[in-house]
């Protein structure tokens, strides 16, 4: 698994005190975003050190696809379900999914700590046509809130602070938004398949993840919760030599979630 | 001029024909450059051949939308094989719950249906005749120049004219092949009896001989002739007069059908095997005979052509559905994947049952035969066979089962 941003962000002056890993004012994981920031050149090839992220992203769209159609009622064949909506895709990479987005009919703002990444991501969007709003930085760096959609790939357990981070997107989603994150879990099962054995027989870059912050599904809905959301939806996501990537019902590797606010 | 499109499908037979209409029911837009004539392609003479679809590929050309074939195909309701017949003969009868095998379908109601179905689609732009004199796959994309300077953009590109296609060579995928030292003579007969709907194919170790029922013309019974005989004979078989031609056929099947005559003429065509070493590279899929192209002894050629149509469609309405690039190497990958095996099953299937069928004498006949009661006694041996002649084995795409996506 791997992702895209580095970091997170936070909302604002609030939080000053107790930041761990970083000197700035912001929460950006520095040494993570120097990490992403490296691997950006690679990011469009399918073969290359994004390969997992690759694989893995027809599956987590198809999530995405799902809960688009269910939550905000369209057609299962629209090819644009997303018109006029406003989508956030914050660790946006070099723009693996912010194109899909788009392309789906999405207004989207990607957001990304790694400026590295930003640019690459810029450019390749140009050469598709496609008109997305990227930006470095983070999540304070966005300026328009309201969004309609927010996606949360495989990034809070890259953040610095996931209780300030989930805040902190919680402050840009709409009254009436729907938010989808994923992240790895922490268990024996995801320490072997992502870091024993993605990092280094399946290509994710070695150091792409610490397990020690990676989020139990209990955890993660805590830290909702307080931050005023409501988990609707969550499942699986597991990977087979067979089969490659598939959503499951068993969540011990990695999870996505659905989460809407508290009405 | 610059026309842009979701799929650039080079060549326009049936297996490209039939892309661009099953992607334009779910709006992928796509340009179809073909080098023929259409009006010499549509003539009664361009094609006189008969193909046995399959009966999943048959629902394929339901689901694009082909009513006007409703009436056209002839059901095959009973396959009879025998060992140069001897008895026991292999019989395979399908119920009323599996349907008919397949259905025996004239060419050119297909080629025509296409053709008309091509024309009205709306989201397909079909240049014919014309000639691609540049093509160029990016990693952003595809694009192709015509002789008279228009150019064609697309994420995806389609390889699809066949078995000698230049996008397959430009590709630099390698091809096993090889060719059979058998060549088919093809004819359509009219007969004195019905065919009540039984397809028979009557093995000789020079080749099978078969005779495939088909639509009564002008009150008349038909039966499709196909009669594969040693390459360096097939001229000959092909020019003998018409008493001799017929008068042997009727040995050969055993005198099933009653007196038999020409409805058209008898025509060549040399049979070969190739297969390539992959289906896909760098925003490029191939379909049909551009990938693989197999010896017609159980008429699987253009069947499997049509399951890549319906495996391609569904990854790319899929792809479409989640936002992707058409031209993403994952999507690519899930269609070769699904592809691969299948086709190489059936190549192979193929390439053996001719090796099998081609072994001279009495002790091969007997082993044969052998062979023949003991797939009758076995009823699952019998439903694979069945299932692979009608083309449900295997995970399906959708579109074979008749359903949309």
């Amino acid at each position: 698994m791997k992702a895209s941003a580095a970091s997170h962000s936070l909302s604002t002056k609030e939080q000053t005190s107790d930041k761990k890993n970083t000197q700035t004012s912001s929460t950006i994981d520095h040494h993570q975003a120097t990490h992403f920031g490296k691997m950006a050149k690679d990011w469009w090839n399918p073969f290359g050190s994004s390969a997992m992220l690759h694989r893995m992203n027809p599956v987590r769209l198809s999530y995405i696809r799902q809960a688009i159609d269910q939550y905000f009622v369209t057609a299962f064949g629209n090819p644009f379900p997303l018109m006029g909506k406003k989508v956030l895709d914050i660790g946006c990479g070099a723009g693996l999914l912010s194109e899909p987005l788009s392309r789906l009919g999405g207004d989207v703002t990607g957001v990304d700590a790694a400026s590295e990444n930003v640019a690459v991501a810029k450019a390749h969007a140009e050469q598709q046509h496609l008109k997305i709003n990227y930006m470095a930085g983070d999540l304070e760096t966005v300026e328009d809130s309201h969004f309609d959609l927010i996606t949360a790939m495989e990034v809070l357990e890259h953040v610095a602070d996931p209780a300030e981070f989930i805040q902190a997107i919680a402050a840009k989603l709409d009254q009436n938004g729907l938010l989808i994150l994923s992240t790895p879990n922490r268990t024996l099962l995801s320490r072997m398949m992502i870091i024993g054995i993605g990092e280094t027989l399946g290509g994710i870059p070695a150091k792409t993840h610490d397990w020690s912050r990676f989020l139990k599904p209990e955890e993660t809905k805590v830290l909702l919760e307080k931050a005023g959301l409501v988990m609707t939806d969550i499942i699986g996501m597991t990977w087979t030599p067979l089969r490659g990537f598939s959503l499951s019902h068993n969540k011990a590797v990695d999870y996505l979630m659905t989460i809407q606010k508290k009405s | 001029m610059h026309l842009k499109a979701d799929v650039l499908i080079l060549g326009g037979g049936f297996a490209g024909m039939a892309l661009a209409v099953a992607l334009d029911r779910y709006k992928i837009s796509s340009v179809v450059v073909d080098t023929s004539d259409p009006v010499k392609m549509l003539e009664k003479n361009f094609d006189g051949r008969t193909t046995a679809i399959a009966s999943s590929c048959w629902k394929l050309l339901q689901a694009i939308g082909l009513d006007s074939l409703q009436d056209k195909g002839c059901p095959i309701q009973t396959v009879r094989a025998s060992d140069q017949l001897k008895t026991p003969d292999l019989c395979f009868k399908s119920s009323e719950s599996t349907g008919p095998s397949g259905y025996m379908l004239e060419n050119r109601y297909l080629r025509q249906a296409l053709y008309e179905a091509t024309l009205a689609a709306e989201h397909v732009t079909l240049l014919q005749p014309a000639h691609a004199v540049e093509v160029e796959r990016h990693h952003d994309g595809v694009s192709a120049t015509l002789e008279d300077g228009r150019k064609i953009t697309a994420p995806l590109l389609v390889g699809a004219e066949g078995r000698g296609s230049p996008t397959r060579q430009a590709a630099g995928i390698n091809l096993t092949r090889w060719n059979y030292n058998h060549a088919a003579v093809i004819s359509t007969l009219f007969h004195e009896k019905p065919h009540h709907h039984i397809a028979h194919e009557i093995f000789y170790p020079k080749g099978p001989i078969a005779l495939l029922p088909m639509q009564d013309e002008e009150g008349r019974h038909r039966s499709a002739l196909v009669w594969t005989v040693p390459r360096q004979e097939a001229e000959a078989v092909k020019n003998l007069p018409k008493q001799p031609f017929l008068i042997e056929v009727s040995r050969l099947t055993g005198d099933i059908l009653g007196e038999l005559d020409f409805a058209s003429q008898p025509v060549a065509y040399p049979l070969s095997f190739q297969f390539s070493s992959k289906m896909t590279d760098l925003r490029l899929a191939l379909i049909a005979d551009a990938a693989h192209g197999i010896h017609p002894i159980a008429g699987q050629g253009l069947n499997l052509g049509l399951r890549d149509v319906a495996a391609l469609t569904e990854v790319l309405v899929e792809g479409r559905r989640l936002g992707m690039d058409l031209g993403d190497a994952i999507l690519l990958e899930r269609y070769e994947r699904w592809r691969s095996l299948d086709n190489f099953t059936i190549a192979a299937g193929t390439d053996a049952l001719v090796r099998l069928f081609s072994v001279p004498g009495p002790m091969a006949s007997f082993v044969r035969r052998i062979g023949f009661k003991f797939i009758n006694r076995l009823d699952f041996i019998k439903s694979f066979f069945l299932a692979e002649a009608r083309g449900d084995s295997g995970k399906l795409p959708r579109l074979l089962t008749g359903n949309s996506l």
